[in-house]
């Protein structure tokens, strides 16, 4: 096979390799094992065995690999990027990882300590005098604030999926597809204007008292009674969050539905089921996979929402959110609007602190991520999952 | 047969009602938007830069159109060409290992990234508050978007588009740039565009990186803080002057309404191209199992 090697067509792209049965075939670089990219492979100056020829080949065989390295080193961005931030946050935070102990779960007090004392050491680590910090206020105040907003963002977003795939005629169904590109679109500030200005009035005003009033004094309910506030609190960041996260939810659930086999569908109704019912029997079965792995990206994003609760919530720092109207804050919202302050730390470590609490927010959103990633591919192995927030 | 068809009603009047949890937010946005902005109108508002408690907007508008253009560069042809590597170029396992390495790099929240970016490029990188500092942020945070729609984009390509190219004599580097790419484009563009919308929108990564300013950006990459929309939003938005709040509302205005811009490119292009596209999909309409559907015939199936 290996007998003559002849050099032809234009810069040597096209190779002839005249073997055994003097038919001509052409090298497709880039398809075989041939190194990939645009090469020139100019077999015949290797062969002849000159130095300088034999350097010319293997430049022109790198310059080949060129393009396929720059598309890889492209690829492998995010890859670097997520290691870099993962190693950034912990070298940085694991001063404050060793200062604030396990404490930090468990403690509610957020406290800097005197900036105008003199700097004293615990544990090898610099601190002002009498820093203590917990994030028990903020992990619980992230975990309800999204808790709200799922149970709210999941039924209405799958409601509104249903109507728009087995309602609406076409025309509107592509106009309400264009509401939920601009909902979540929208950028974040824009709903926390929103929600400090109109929503939180209005929920403290009309929905908040008619919920307080009206909730038996029992134990568990306790949590929706107590002095509703202003509008800015629990309730409405979650009812913010919602708004946020509907969208997502929609939008997916709405793609999902889109390709469940009509056959099927149109086999209940023909065994006299009615609409309703073919779509919970047939529709929503097929489709219920997704969703779950849908609440969990929309989860996922609800949790790490920073600039909307940090104007929603009143970020009031070491309170645990024990009812619904208490203004809280979140891990997110503390980080955004402590890091300022923080700079006045001279030990560094207030900064280092909110490090940790980024680690741990971090580490909430990716062990999510992967669970959702995880169930959806063991239930229903091909449902194409939008990536975070996808429009 | 009645009680039946009466919770089917009521089962898709409690869907339809849900319709208004998306309409009525919007609307009320909107509204509040520009019943804000609108009254006591001036020109100066556009015109004008930031002062402490209002002026106008132009160098936060100047600022956000330099971030969206070097995010539209950065993020752009490194998430196209990451895009077309994971799903023509790398082997199977490779490419299924970066492609959930980004999706995981989605999910991190916008605020970690902001403050990596300011622990590491600002503080210890020496950067200062700067446009390469929040650039890099920011391309970060959309990359992963870019890579998944090119992907998505160029796996819809038929493959006998790349076996007619191939047999045609062209190389696989040209195969992939005319055959594969150039169909993909749309697709392409439209993710560019959705992740130009959640640039100029996003706050939280911008704050502690990019800083803020009450000039027009300079044009240097480090050492120079620039202002830009949304934090124009979040910095006047509590104070209590008439004149700042009203600077924050028409902000948020210009926001939704580059956002909406955005996404009627978006639309555009994607239908402009798909008018011409080979096999073209067919958007299954609605009216399936609710109220008022159309019978459909036998055979029509």
């Amino acid at each position: 096979m290996a007998a003559r090697v002849v050099s032809g067509g234009a810069a040597g792209r096209v190779w002839r390799v005249s073997g055994t049965a003097g038919r001509p075939r052409q090298g497709l670089a880039g398809t075989g094992g041939t190194g990939g990219g645009v090469m020139t492979v100019d077999r015949s100056a290797a062969l002849d065995g000159s130095g300088r020829s034999r350097v010319l080949a293997v430049i022109r065989k790198l310059a080949g690999r060129a393009p396929k390295t720059f598309l890889f080193g492209c690829a492998a961005v995010p890859l670097v990027a997520l290691a870099f931030v993962v190693v950034a946050l912990t070298v940085k935070a694991m001063p404050a990882i060793r200062y604030n102990g396990f404490g930090f779960f468990t403690r509610r007090a957020w406290n800097p300590g005197s900036t105008y004392a003199q700097l004293v050491t615990t544990h090898g680590v610099q601190h002002p005098v009498g820093a203590s910090y917990g994030a028990l206020p903020l992990i619980l105040g992230t975990l309800e604030s999204s808790a709200i907003a799922l149970v709210l963002a999941v039924p209405i977003g799958i409601a509104v999926a249903a109507v728009v795939v087995e309602m609406l005629p076409a025309r509107m169904s592509s106009a309400v597809g264009f509401c939920l590109e601009v909902l979540a679109g929208v950028p974040s500030v824009v709903y926390g204007l929103w929600g400090a200005y109109t929503l939180g009035p209005f929920l403290a005003r009309h929905v908040s008292p008619l919920i307080a009033n009206h909730i038996p004094d029992v134990p568990v309910l306790r949590f929706f009674k107590g002095p509703v506030g202003a509008g800015e609190g629990l309730l409405s960041s979650g009812v913010v969050l919602a708004i946020m996260v509907v969208p997502i939810i929609a939008a997916t659930t709405r793609d999902l539905l889109r390709q469940v086999p009509r056959d099927s569908v149109y086999g209940a109704t023909a065994l006299g089921m009615t609409g309703s019912e073919a779509f919970h029997a047939v529709s929503f079965r097929w489709v219920r996979s997704g969703i779950v792995g849908v609440s969990m990206l929309g989860l996922g994003r609800a949790l790490g929402e920073t600039m909307a609760i940090a104007m929603v919530s009143g970020a009031e720092l070491g309170v645990n959110p024990h009812n619904l109207y208490l203004t809280m804050t979140t891990i997110a919202a503390t980080i955004v609007s402590q890091l300022d302050s923080a700079f006045t730390d001279a030990s560094g470590l207030a900064v280092r602190t909110l490090g940790e609490a980024a680690l741990v927010l971090a580490a909430i959103t990716l062990l999510l991520n992967v669970a959702a990633r995880l169930m959806v591919r063991r239930v229903s192995a091909g449902t194409a999952l939008p990536v975070g927030r996808g429009i | 047969m009645r009680s039946r068809r009466a919770s089917g009603a009521l089962f898709w009047g409690a869907c339809s009602l849900a319709l208004a949890f998306v309409i009525l937010p919007l609307v009320s946005v909107i509204w509040m938007l520009t019943a804000h902005a609108l009254p006591h109108w001036s020109w100066s508002v556009l015109t004008g830069t930031t002062s402490g408690v209002g002026g106008g907007l132009a160098n936060t508008i100047v600022g956000t159109f330099v971030i969206a253009a070097g995010v539209a560069l950065l993020a752009g042809s490194v998430g196209i060409a990451g895009g077309v590597y994971v799903t023509e170029v790398a082997p199977a396992r490779m490419g299924s290992f970066l492609r959930s390495s980004s999706e995981v790099l989605s999910g991190i929240p916008s605020i970690v990234l902001g403050y990596v970016g300011y622990i590491a490029l600002v503080v210890a990188f020496g950067w200062g508050f700067s446009l390469a500092a929040a650039l890099v942020v920011l391309s970060i945070m959309v990359i992963p978007y870019v890579m998944k729609s090119t992907e998505v984009a160029v796996r819809q390509v038929p493959t006998s588009y790349r076996e007619g190219g191939e047999a045609l004599g062209m190389s696989g580097w040209q195969v992939m740039r005319k055959v594969v790419v150039k169909p993909a484009l749309p697709g392409i563009v439209t993710g560019l565009i959705v992740a130009l919308a959640i640039a100029v929108g996003e706050t939280a990564p911008l704050i502690y990186t990019a800083g803020w300013s009450n000039n027009f950006p300079k044009a240097q990459l480090t050492h120079s803080p620039l202002g830009y929309l949304p934090y124009a939003v979040w910095a006047f938005y509590n104070e209590p002057y008439a004149s700042s709040g009203r600077i924050s509302h028409v902000a948020a205005l210009l926001l939704v309404l580059i956002v909406v811009l955005l996404i009627v490119v978006s639309r555009v292009v994607l239908a402009v191209t798909q008018r011409y596209a080979p096999g073209r999909m067919r958007r299954s309409g609605g009216r399936g199992l609710g109220p008022f559907r159309r019978p459909h015939r036998v055979g029509a199936v």
